[in-house]
């Protein structure tokens, strides 16, 4: 394993260090209460007194996720875990305390077990508190489960179009129940699919905890590493963005006509390039299928330490979410004008 | 002797910090299997912040069992973080102002414990999670009591159901937490969090076992 490191252990506290330096015109660290000493990322100017705060959180090791999406009309706060673990309630408490601007708070998140419980937990710390807080779970992952069991999906790269949609709607105003459902709606809306072509690494290990072989690679595979619903030789990005195309546009349904958000993100160990190989094959395979993108999005956005492979996200927007969509946002991992 | 003091609390606690630190390996190669092998460092770190805190001081079972799940709560998250936190936070409020533990006050708060725990995660024996150590655990100490046995006797029992359950969540496949994924392929494999689980209970009753045998023992200054 060759990195950039000083102590594994210490990766987190680091990064986030390193992180608040660089970007101190979008975000600045706050620590609300002695116990959590990791403090919380928030938002530079905080939560707009008289919006809603929204705030969400999860394990490290997913750059830009979560702080990435810290910033004007995203955002306001961000809970930080150690790597692929969840942060703790009071993590998550001091998120909400530091996005509160007495309008209440939305904790969008995705669908894990660890984040399930804490948010949870806080949730009721932050009602003793009289922080009124609602939340919507981003279960995006096709793959993950059945779609008659869609509660127990995972989220994936879809959570960032939740963000996007309910960041948008409290900057414009919105009131908690407001921004909840654009959220929720933002959710209900969007399907994705990842697929690996090699595992990754926690630092603090130093080799890889599942394997994919050489000339294979695992459809369906999650966030963590969580296996995919099949392992097949490798393919070619075309044969790969229809594997992709056909999971998750059936499964919403997409229809011809339809207008969508797509959203390709790496891993973390592709190259750009090879995402715009990616997207290039996705457009084809839409158009065929007269679905209509109305805007789209390559990067890094959601991923998983120093794995290869990508995700598709699939969002159909209407008249309602297109403005949300659009409006600009200034974060350290998204930035539009 | 039928009880332990609560005040007594500094050697029960301090077994459970090392059998956890004793198994820190042991613990993340489990996890490692169908997991992502990060239960024994997280655990460990938890657990030795809480013994770091304590120091050369003296606590209550009841006050040991709050600063430790409180500690794993504030300082842990994951998963582990929430669910120990709590059933250690169940299980100090019901030992609260009590001055001694016996049989029926330790049924009451392992119950309590479980009763917690429920109420935060959805899963139920035979899902191939702790609870497959904690819930015969408890099964065992209602047993004995309702068989009028001693606690000494009873706790004994206790560390062979935990035992018992832990080793058949390797049979299983699981259900909840991240090796549910996996689902029928965790099949053959231990799950880490019934290991851990079974490691505190059986270091928590051994200690007051061992509690209860020395108190028997006749101060030699006296004879």
């Amino acid at each position: 394993m060759q990195r950039i490191l000083n102590n594994p252990d210490h990766i987190v506290d680091e990064m986030l260090e390193g992180f608040a330096k660089c970007h101190p015109d979008i975000v600045k660290r706050v620590f609300p209460s002695e116990d959590n000493a990791r403090g919380v990322v928030a938002a530079r100017e905080g939560c707009v007194p008289g919006t809603v705060g929204v705030v969400t959180g999860g394990g490290s090791g997913h750059k830009p996720a979560f702080i990435g999406y810290v910033g004007k009309n995203m955002c306001d706060a961000a809970a930080v875990g150690e790597i692929c673990s969840s942060p703790t309630a009071l993590a998550f408490l001091d998120a909400f305390r530091a996005a509160n601007g007495g309008q209440g708070v939305a904790c969008l998140y995705g669908n894990y077990s660890g984040d399930n419980m804490n948010v949870k937990m806080a949730v009721k710390m932050a009602k003793k508190e009289g922080i009124a807080v609602k939340t919507v779970i981003a279960n995006d992952d096709v793959a993950s489960a059945p779609k008659d069991q869609r509660e127990k999906r995972r989220g994936v790269a879809g959570e960032i179009l939740m963000w996007k949609c309910g960041g948008a709607k409290a900057a414009l105003g919105g009131t908690l129940d407001e921004v909840i459902a654009a959220a929720q709606k933002a959710v209900d809306l969007t399907r994705s699919v990842g697929i690996g072509l090699t595992p990754c690494t926690l630092p603090a290990v130093g080799h890889p905890n599942f394997e994919i072989k050489d000339g294979t690679m695992e459809v369906g595979i999650g966030h963590h590493g969580e296996p995919g619903i099949e392992v097949c030789p490798l393919e070619t990005a075309g044969q790969m963005a229809k594997r992709m195309v056909d999971i998750v546009v059936p499964d919403y349904p997409f229809r011809a006509g339809d207008e969508t958000v797509v959203l390709v993100s790496g891993l973390g160990a592709t190259p750009l390039m090879e995402l715009y190989v990616l997207f290039n094959e996705i457009e084809k395979l839409l158009k065929e299928r007269n679905i209509r993108i109305y805007k789209s999005y390559v990067g890094n956005l959601f991923t998983s330490l120093d794995m290869m492979g990508a995700t598709l996200t699939i969002m159909k927007v209407d008249e309602e979410m297109k403005p949300l969509i659009d409006l600009p946002v200034n974060c350290a991992g998204w930035k539009q004008f | 002797m039928e009880y332990v003091l609560n005040k007594n609390g500094r050697g029960i606690l301090l077994s459970m910090v090392r059998a956890i630190q004793e198994n820190k390996a042991y613990l993340g190669e489990i996890d490692g299997l169908i997991g992502d092998g990060d239960h024994g460092m997280n655990m460990n770190k938890g657990f030795s912040v809480y013994a770091e805190t304590l120091g050369e001081n003296e606590t209550s079972v009841s006050d040991g069992l709050y600063d430790l799940g409180t500690n794993l709560l504030n300082k842990i998250g994951g998963s582990m973080g929430p669910i120990y936190g709590t059933i250690l936070l169940h299980m100090s409020e019901q030992a609260e102002d009590v001055e001694r533990i016996d049989l029926p006050q330790f049924i009451k708060m392992l119950e309590s414990g479980m009763e917690g725990l429920y109420e935060i995660v959805d899963a139920r024996p035979g899902d191939k999670t702790l609870v497959d150590t904690l819930y015969p655990a408890l099964a065992a100490l209602k047993a004995a009591e309702g068989a009028g046995k001693s606690f000494t006797v009873a706790l004994e029992d206790m560390k062979t159901a935990a035992e018992t359950g832990k080793e058949s969540t390797r049979n299983l496949a699981a259900k909840y937490g991240r090796s549910a994924r996996l689902g029928e392929r965790s099949r053959g494999f231990l799950d880490a969090g019934a290991v851990s689980c079974c490691i505190i209970l059986k270091a928590m009753a051994s200690s007051m076992q061992k509690q209860m045998e020395d108190e028997d023992v006749p101060d030699s200054d006296w004879l």
